[in-house]
Order: structure tokens, then C-alpha cells, then sequence
């Protein structure tokens, strides 16, 4: 594994190749990058032995060790997929920038392969001072990569935002790591053990739930991800989306394997927050009017998920009951994989809708399938897929994590019932939000006809845009399909925080090949209909007409229904929880020839606006009164720098320090 | 005989909505058409050509294929005179609840490929409708997990009964609530009303307008099919144990045309709610799932 030491060697490439073969360059050392970690990965999975190295380097006389336990080696595989998927889509959506430098596309693509290799250096490295080092690689290099787009001011505003984000989540987590290490006097992850057995388990979880929490997206840590996504370049909001806040996961579920008491508090924290995520996410994302912010919004909603698997695996643990424990922890982290998998393809088929038609804006869109069908048919099963229904992955999980609240109705406590069958209710709930959100992107972007933009230059994205999404395609339909090959490997890993002497076979769990059964009996009915039809449609007359308008026969696109009015039923509820801004001038009795008027209606995040910016005003209001010492005269300067080697200098003398 | 059910239901989809036709033109006065009249309509739908329009993809063709099999693949689901259905495994009620939204689903975004203002409309109430219904199913089939131990429909079915005074109150609200979840699912009266005349108060009639020909035809007998599914959900609670297979249907026949009367009387005599009042009274649905499930948890601390 020392090979990985040389690997950013390679980076630095970058900087002299032309512009137009970088991103060529990039799919390469992505594939290399990608194939050498995952054939480690691999070889854990398959032989079930911890692959451990140290690197000649060291942290304070702390050795730096290189691990693929079972844990990592499944998130350097999803890393992998999605950042090879992701670069290969980078191909024909970068050279949209045609007006960019290479300069630009050269720090644009080190960066890009320094997201990779800190990300699978985040899953490696077991010293906790040299993982924030490369948790903060993986910051600022995705930092990097949102702020492409730097001639826009929105875009550096939310990368900024983002930033400042990461660098609070960075500071808890160093708090964290600084604690451990004062009590126990080692850096390596199992040092948690020694902490945690000695002291009170759950301060230095929330230390760390919430630093890891910033990263993935929990309610409230969540405000940077709508502002983020949407400002970063297709393929970055894909693999930031799809797996970069993932590593906030993975750091909660290594900080969890080492917990040793107050699990139950632990359980039922992570579940109320992932329930709040859930429903809080899918809820705002179904007034948005942008895409890819709509996409973000279900990126909170899906950390939402797999936080109610992590916390009903965690209720499991703390019960000692396994199969809760297994059903939750292999539910949630198989939902780790599947959200992967659609997210990344629905940002994809959004990019591809962008390099065409240069606008995020649904309503503006419309009648996109007729020119963009392959594109209509990956965003429609992706949509399928992530709104958790059959025969595709999202419902595996979700079945699982289900089967997991129906299996503690019956053997948990009463107070424990109640919690479940409300967080059941609320996964129902998110279920059908993300419904109703779906066939709104979906209907809105793709079917009926051309809204504001018109659709005569759109064409198909290029067939190499194409096959990466259609890899995560097949990907999508085989886990939905035929989950039992690889339901082995989570029900393993959520055996990982069981700690229980007997491992309970898989089929005992769930019978999930009948999954695969009823997904087949669904496939077979619809083929047999499907024949019927056909067979039924010969010698019959076969007519085109215009779309019955009630006897009106005036139809234009105006009169569709638009993402704004079919959510309004929806909207006009829940005024209250949405916090919708409306920007309109009502016109007045004496104004008898009105104005053209703008109307325009907005959803401001309520945790942004209630919660952060009053913290944010108020933490102004006290550092403004330190402003009188940036006066901006160089002579001031000069003198405090004076003043300080004056003081160091008495405070010398006085042996003080 | 496991497939004894499947067939059962299919024979009875052939003659429910012809009894509610009839119950309600005898209750209005009329002497109605005969049983067999709904389906007649279907065969000769089936009989004609099609027209598309021209605004529509691939996905009005599809939509209502999977629309149709997402229901006849839930109803292989069901258990039938303490059988199991063909396919009957541990949390089967979801994958029934969660295959039937994949055809609400697909309903959805063929009303929206038509580009049509009335059917957006209906897409619209539909997706809020049935999404605001699905959590009162959920906890009212986790209330009978609960109360049997067990999580697939043949097990709970078959390990449930009804001793104690809660319990028969229990199970008074649970057909309750039940019949008004059949009642939202199927787009009946007091939510929707299918012989309405006016496309901007329809729900579900609005989002076929531009169905016609074999699709139309797929689309009523779903219909048709998705109420005797429901109505098995009820007529299973019937089944004592050790039946012969000629009295499990015998009582099946007679819990479906039962049913299908209560629901041809129950139209008969009430208006439909207005459609902002639609929402409220579905969310209710789920507070009276949480007090069955209550009261359910108060048996079960009670006996142990």
C-alpha cells in the first residue's frame, strides 16, 4: 500500500498538459487512482482481514498507519464508483467552458484528484492528527472545486459559506481528537476504546456527531449544502452529493464502533436528528425552483435515512438485540451505497439538461424527453429509485431499515415502540414527500411541452457522457432486482457493532430473495401486459390528436401546470414550516392601468435565517467593538508589532514564560 | 390451492363496481344496468383503436401497463383462506404499500406528459392525497404487527384475534379507518367522486381525460381490481381457522359483495367534502392509526 504515498506525484501533471486533454488525463489517474484502492478493498472484503501498513512517517513520534478494515474498504468502493463515474461525465460537461484558462482547468483537475485521494485517505488513515489533516485536504480542495465558477458572485458567496462551515466542523473535530489525546496519550482510532470506557460516552460523541454532522448534512448543521450544490459544477455537486458527505457517515459509524455505554441516549439522539433531517429535507425540497438545489435538498433528506438506520441499529445494540441492530446498521449503510448510486446519476442528467439548456430554473424547462430520451430515462429511474419504490435499490433499504421498526413493534419496550412507530410514520411521510417531489422534477423537467425554453437546439448528451450514467443505471436495477448478493456484505458489516459471540445468518434476518421474486413477478406482469397491448393494438386504427382541453382548443404551454402551482396545494399547508418569502407589490384601487409587475416567491432555510443569523448578528455586534484597533494606518501596525516584542521581551526577563 | 386467491379476486374485480352501480341506482330510485355492465364497457374498450396526443411520450403508453401490473403483482401478495399468497414474506405489507405508489407514481407523470392544465390538477391532489393517506396504513399494519408478533400479512392474519373489550374497540376504529383509507386509495366518495361532471373538482377521473382504447380499459378494470384488493385486506379478518376451502370462499364472496354494498350505500347518501377540507380529513386518518395503535400497545403491557 506504500504505492499510495507516490500516487499525488501524479497530480502535479496537471499543471503542464493542454487544456483540452486535462480532463482526458483526469478520467486516466481517476480509473489508476480508483482500481489500485479498490483492489485492496476488495481483497478485505473477499478474505475478511484488516490490511494494516505504516507509513515512514509520524505524528509527534506517533506512527502513521495505513488501514483497510471491512468498515473502510466498503467506502473506498463507494468512492470509487462515484468519483470514476463522475470524472468520466467531467469529459464532455467541462468543455462547456470554453471562455476558462487552463490555469483554471488545471487547478480545477488537481483538485479534483486531491477530493479523490483525500477522500480514500480519510477512509485509511487510523491516526486521528493525520486524518484531520486530510479531512481538511478534502475541504478545501472541494472548496476548490464549488468555486469554479468564480466570475459569479453567488458562487464565491457560497463557497465562502461553505468554507467557514467546514472549518467549524474541523474545529470541533480537532477539539475532539485534542481530548482523547490528552486522556489516553495515543492518536490511533482505538484509542476511542480507552476514552470511552472511562468517561462519560456522551460528550465526546456529540463532539464529534456534530463536527462529522456539518460534513454530512444533519439538521440543523445542513445550511451549507443548498447554498453549495447548486454553485458547484455538475459533476463536483455528483460526487460532493453523492459520496463527499458520506465521510461525515463514515466518521460517525467509526466513532460509534468504539462506544461502550450510554448507547441507548446515543440511538435515540442520532434518531430524532435523522428523523427532523428527513422530513425537514424532503419537506423544503419540494418548493424549489431550482434543480440542483432541489437535489440538495434531497441530499439532507437521505442522510436523513441513513441516520434512522444508524440510530435504530444503535437502539438495537443498546437493547441486545441483534436483529434490530443488523436490520438498522444494514439498512442505513446499504442506503449509504444507494444514495450514491441515484444521487450522483440524477446530478449527472441534471448537468446534462444544463449544458443544454443553460438554466436550472424548472419552470422555465419542459418537454425535454422528446429531444433528451436517454437523459429522461436515467433521471426517471433514479427518481423511482430514490423515492425508495420497487424494483429498484432505494426500496432494498428502505424495506430493510422498515423490516428493522416493524421487528422492534414487537420486542422492544413500550416507550421504545412508541419512539419506533413514529419514526416509521415520519420514513411513510418522507416517502411520499419525496413522491410528490419527484414526479414534480420529473413531470415539470421532462414531459409536456417547452415551457420558457425553447427546445429546438437541444440534443442528446454524447454517448461518453452516456455510459457512466448508464453503468450506475444497471448498477441501480441490480441491487433493486437482486439485492441478495450483496445484502451479505452490510448485514456483515452492521455485525461489526453487534458485538455478539453468534453471527446470525443472513437468511434468518430477511428472506431477501423474495424481494428479488417480487420483482421479477412485477417485471413478468408488466412484460405480459406490455405483449397484450401490442397484440391488441394491430389492425386498430392508432391516432395522433392534441391533448383534450375540455372543449378548449386554444393550448399553449402557458396553460400547463407548472413546479410552483403543483406544489401550491402542498405549499399553501405548510406556509409556516417553509418560511416562503413572497416578493410582490399588491396593486393598489387607484392604480387603474397597472404596471408590469414581478412576482417571485422564495424559501429561506428557517435553521439559517431563526438559528445561525441571529448568532452570526450578534457575535458582529460584540467583535465591531474591536474594530477601533484595524485603523489601517501602516504606523499602527508597526506599533502594535512594537508593543508585542516589547511585552515578550519583559515577560522574558521576569521568566513568566 | 395457493393461487385459489388471486383468481378469486380477479373473478370478484369482474362484478364489484357493476353491485356498487346497482346499489346506488336503486338507492336513488333507478333500476340501474346490469352487474356485468362495467365490465362489458371495458370489453368493448378494448375493441377500439386509440388516440394519443400528440403533446405525450412513451410514458402515457407505459404508464398505464405498470399502473395495472403494480396491482395485480400487490393482490399475488394476499393471503387467502389461512393460505399465504404466492409470495408472502417478512414485511410484505410494505412492498404492497410501496408497489402500489410506483403505479400512483407512473398515473402521475402520465397525467403530466399531456401537458394539460385539468390534469396536472389532478396530478397534483393525487400525489398530496395519497401521500398524506400512506402513513395511517403504516401504523395501523404496524398496530397488528404489533399485537400479533408477527410482520407478514398470512402471519398477522392468521394469528389475530379479537378476546378483550379494547380489543373489539380496537378493531372497530382499525375497519374504520381502514374503509376510509380503502375509500382515499380508490378515489371514492367523501374524497373524490367518480361520477362527478366537472373537470376542475375531479381527483383521479381528471388525470385519464386523454386515456382512450386498451388504455382506458387497463385503467377501469385496475380500478376495479385495486378496490377487491382492499376488500380482501378486510375480508381476510373473516377466515377462522381450519375452514373448508368452499367455505373460505363462500365467506370471501360474501365479504366482497357486502363490501361493495356498504361502499354503493355510503355513496348514496353523503356529498364530497370540499377539496380544501380533503386534506384535513385525510391527516386525520393518521391520529385515529395512532390511537388503534395505542390502544393496541395498552392490551399487550396489559397481558404481559
Amino acid at each position: 500500500m506504500k504505492v499510495f504515498i507516490l500516487l499525488p506525484l501524479l497530480s502535479f501533471l496537471f499543471f503542464l498538459l493542454p487544456k483540452k486533454f486535462q480532463s482526458y488525463y483526469n478520467a486516466l489517474l481517476t480509473i489508476i487512482v480508483a482500481a489500485l484502492s479498490s483492489y485492496f478493498a476488495f481483497e478485505v472484503i473477499s478474505s475478511g482481514v484488516t490490511l494494516t501498513e505504516t507509513i515512514p512517517f509520524n505524528v509527534w513520534g506517533n506512527q502513521i498507519d495505513l488501514t483497510i478494515d471491512l468498515l473502510s474498504a466498503f467506502f473506498i468502493l463507494v468512492i470509487n464508483l462515484t468519483v470514476i463515474t463522475g470524472a468520466l461525465f467531467a469529459i464532455e460537461y467541462m468543455s462547456m467552458y470554453k471562455l476558462k484558462s487552463k490555469t483554471d482547468f488545471s487547478l480545477h483537475f488537481f483538485s479534483f484528484f486531491w477530493l479523490l485521494y483525500s477522500m480514500l485517505m480519510v477512509c485509511m488513515i487510523h491516526n486521528m492528527v493525520a486524518f484531520l489533516v486530510a479531512w481538511e485536504i478534502m475541504s478545501v480542495s472541494s472548496f476548490i472545486l464549488v468555486i469554479f465558477e468564480n466570475e459569479k458572485p453567488e458562487v464565491i458567496k457560497a463557497g465562502i459559506n461553505y468554507l467557514v462551515q467546514m472549518h467549524i466542523g474541523a474545529l470541533l473535530l480537532t477539539t475532539a481528537v485534542i481530548t482523547v489525546y490528552n486522556e489516553t496519550g495515543s492518536l490511533s482510532w482505538s484509542a476511542l476504546t480507552t476514552y470511552f470506557s472511562g468517561h462519560n460516552n456522551i460528550g465526546l460523541f456529540l463532539l464529534f456527531f456534530i463536527g462529522f454532522g456539518i460534513k454530512a448534512g444533519f439538521v440543523p448543521f445542513h445550511t451549507w449544502l443548498p447554498h453549495a450544490h447548486p454553485a458547484a459544477p455538475t459533476h463536483i455537486s455528483g460526487i460532493m452529493s453523492g459520496v463527499m458527505i458520506k465521510m461525515g457517515i463514515y466518521g460517525i459509524l467509526r466513532v460509534l464502533l468504539y462506544a461502550q455505554s450510554d448507547l441507548l441516549t446515543i440511538g435515540i439522539i442520532i434518531l430524532v436528528i435523522s428523523v427532523i433531517s428527513g422530513i425537514a429535507g424532503v419537506g423544503t425540497a419540494i418548493i424549489q425552483h431550482d434543480l440542483k438545489k432541489l437535489l440538495a435538498y434531497h441530499s439532507i433528506e437521505n442522510i436523513g435515512i441513513i441516520g434512522i438506520g444508524i440510530g435504530t441499529g444503535m437502539i438495537g445494540v443498546a437493547t441486545k438485540n441483534d436483529l434490530l441492530a443488523i436490520l438498522g446498521f444494514g439498512g442505513g449503510i446499504l442506503h449509504v451505497l444507494n444514495h450514491s448510486l441515484f444521487k450522483s446519476l440524477l446530478f449527472y442528467s441534471t448537468g446534462s439538461v444544463y449544458m443544454n439548456t443553460h438554466t436550472r430554473e424548472i419552470d422555465k424547462l419542459g418537454g425535454l424527453i422528446k429531444k433528451m430520451p436517454h437523459t429522461a430515462i436515467l433521471f426517471l429511474v433514479a427518481s423511482i429509485a430514490i423515492c425508495g419504490l420497487p424494483p429498484f435499490n432505494g426500496f432494498v433499504s428502505e424495506f430493510i431499515i422498515y423490516n428493522g421498526f416493524a421487528e422492534s413493534m414487537i420486542s422492544s419496550t413500550v416507550g421504545l415502540k412508541i419512539l419506533m412507530m413514529f419514526s416509521m410514520l415520519s420514513l411513510v411521510v418522507i416517502g411520499g414527500l419525496a413522491i410528490f417531489c419527484f414526479t414534480k422534477a420529473f413531470g415539470i423537467v421532462f414531459l409536456g411541452t417547452p415551457r420558457q425554453i425553447k427546445t429546438e437546439t437541444v440534443k442528446e448528451a454524447k454517448w461518453y457522457t452516456l455510459f457512466p450514467q448508464y453503468l450506475i443505471l444497471i448498477a441501480i436495477i441490480i441491487i433493486g432486482v437482486f439485492p441478495g448478493i450483496i445484502t451479505g456484505l452490510f448485514f456483515r458489516l452492521a455485525g461489526l457493532y453487534t458485538h455478539s459471540v453468534t453471527i446470525i445468518p443472513a437468511n434468518t434476518i430477511l428472506n431477501i430473495s423474495s424481494i428479488s421474486w417480487f420483482a421479477l413477478l412485477f417485471i413478468g406482469i408488466t412484460v405480459l401486459i406490455y405483449f397484450a397491448k401490442v397484440i391488441f393494438a394491430r389492425n386498430k386504427v392508432i391516432e395522433q390528436g392534441p391533448t383534450w382541453g375540455c372543449a378548449y382548443t386554444g393550448n399553449t404551454e402557458k396553460l400547463q401546470y407548472t413546479a410552483s402551482s403543483y406544489a401550491e396545494n402542498y405549499a399553501h399547508d405548510m406556509d409556516n414550516l417553509l418560511n416562503q418569502k413572497t416578493e410582490y407589490k399588491p396593486i393598489p384601487a387607484e392604480e387603474i392601468f397597472p404596471h408590469k409587475r414581478h412576482y417571485k416567491t422564495h424559501s429561506e432555510s428557517l435553521a439559517e435565517e431563526k438559528l445561525f443569523f441571529r448568532i452570526i448578528a450578534s457575535m458582529q455586534k460584540f467583535l465591531n467593538r474591536l474594530a477601533f484597533v484595524q485603523t489601517g494606518k501602516t504606523q499602527h501596525y508597526i506599533m502594535y508589532m512594537f508593543v508585542l516584542l516589547i511585552a515578550l521581551i519583559l515577560l522574558t526577563i521576569f521568566n513568566v514564560i | 390451492m395457493k393461487a385459489t386467491g388471486i383468481i378469486m379476486i380477479l373473478l370478484v374485480s369482474l362484478v364489484f363496481p357493476g353491485i356498487i352501480v346497482r346499489v346506488k341506482s336503486i338507492a336513488s330510485g333507478r333500476k340501474g344496468p346490469g352487474l356485468f355492465q362495467p365490465m362489458l364497457d371495458i370489453l368493448r374498450l378494448l375493441k377500439k383503436g386509440s388516440v394519443y396526443s400528440s403533446t405525450t411520450s412513451f410514458i402515457f403508453k407505459i404508464a398505464p401497463v405498470i399502473y395495472f401490473s403494480t396491482i395485480l403483482s400487490a393482490a399475488f401478495l394476499l393471503p387467502f383462506d389461512n393460505q399465504p399468497g404466492l409470495l408472502s414474506f417478512k414485511g410484505d405489507f410494505i412492498a404492497f404499500s410501496y408497489v402500489l405508489a410506483l403505479g400512483k407514481f407512473f398515473m402521475i407523470i402520465a397525467a403530466l406528459d399531456t401537458g394539460s392544465a385539468f390534469e396536472g390538477m389532478g396530478a397534483s391532489r393525487e400525489a398530496l392525497y395519497s401521500m398524506l393517506v400512506e402513513p395511517a396504513f403504516f401504523v395501523l399494519m404496524a398496530s397488528f404487527a404489533m399485537f400479533t408478533g408477527h410482520t407478514s400479512f398470512y402471519e398477522i392474519y392468521n394469528s389475530i384475534y379479537f378476546g378483550s373489550y379494547i380489543a373489539v374497540f380496537a378493531g372497530i376504529l382499525a375497519s374504520y379507518n381502514l374503509f376510509q383509507i380503502i375509500m382515499v386509495e380508490n378515489s371514492r366518495l367523501p374524497y373524490d367522486d367518480p361520477k362527478t361532471h366537472l373537470e376542475l373538482t375531479m381527483i383521479h377521473e381528471v388525470m385519464v381525460l386523454d386515456n382512450s382504447g386498451f388504455d382506458l380499459a387497463l385503467i377501469n378494470f385496475a380500478s376495479s381490481l385495486k378496490f377487491v384488493v382492499y376488500g380482501t385486506l378486510i375480508s381476510n379478518f373473516f377466515f377462522t381457522p381450519d375452514i373448508s376451502i368452499f367455505l373460505g370462499i363462500l365467506i370471501f364472496l360474501g365479504i366482497q359483495v357486502l363490501f361493495a354494498i356498504v361502499v354503493g350505500i355510503a355513496e348514496s347518501f353523503r356529498a364530497r367534502y370540499k377539496l380544501r377540507n380533503n386534506n384535513k380529513a385525510i391527516v386525520l386518518l393518521t391520529p385515529i392509526s395512532i390511537l388503534i395503535f395505542l390502544s393496541i400497545l395498552m392490551i399487550i403491557t396489559h397481558q404481559s
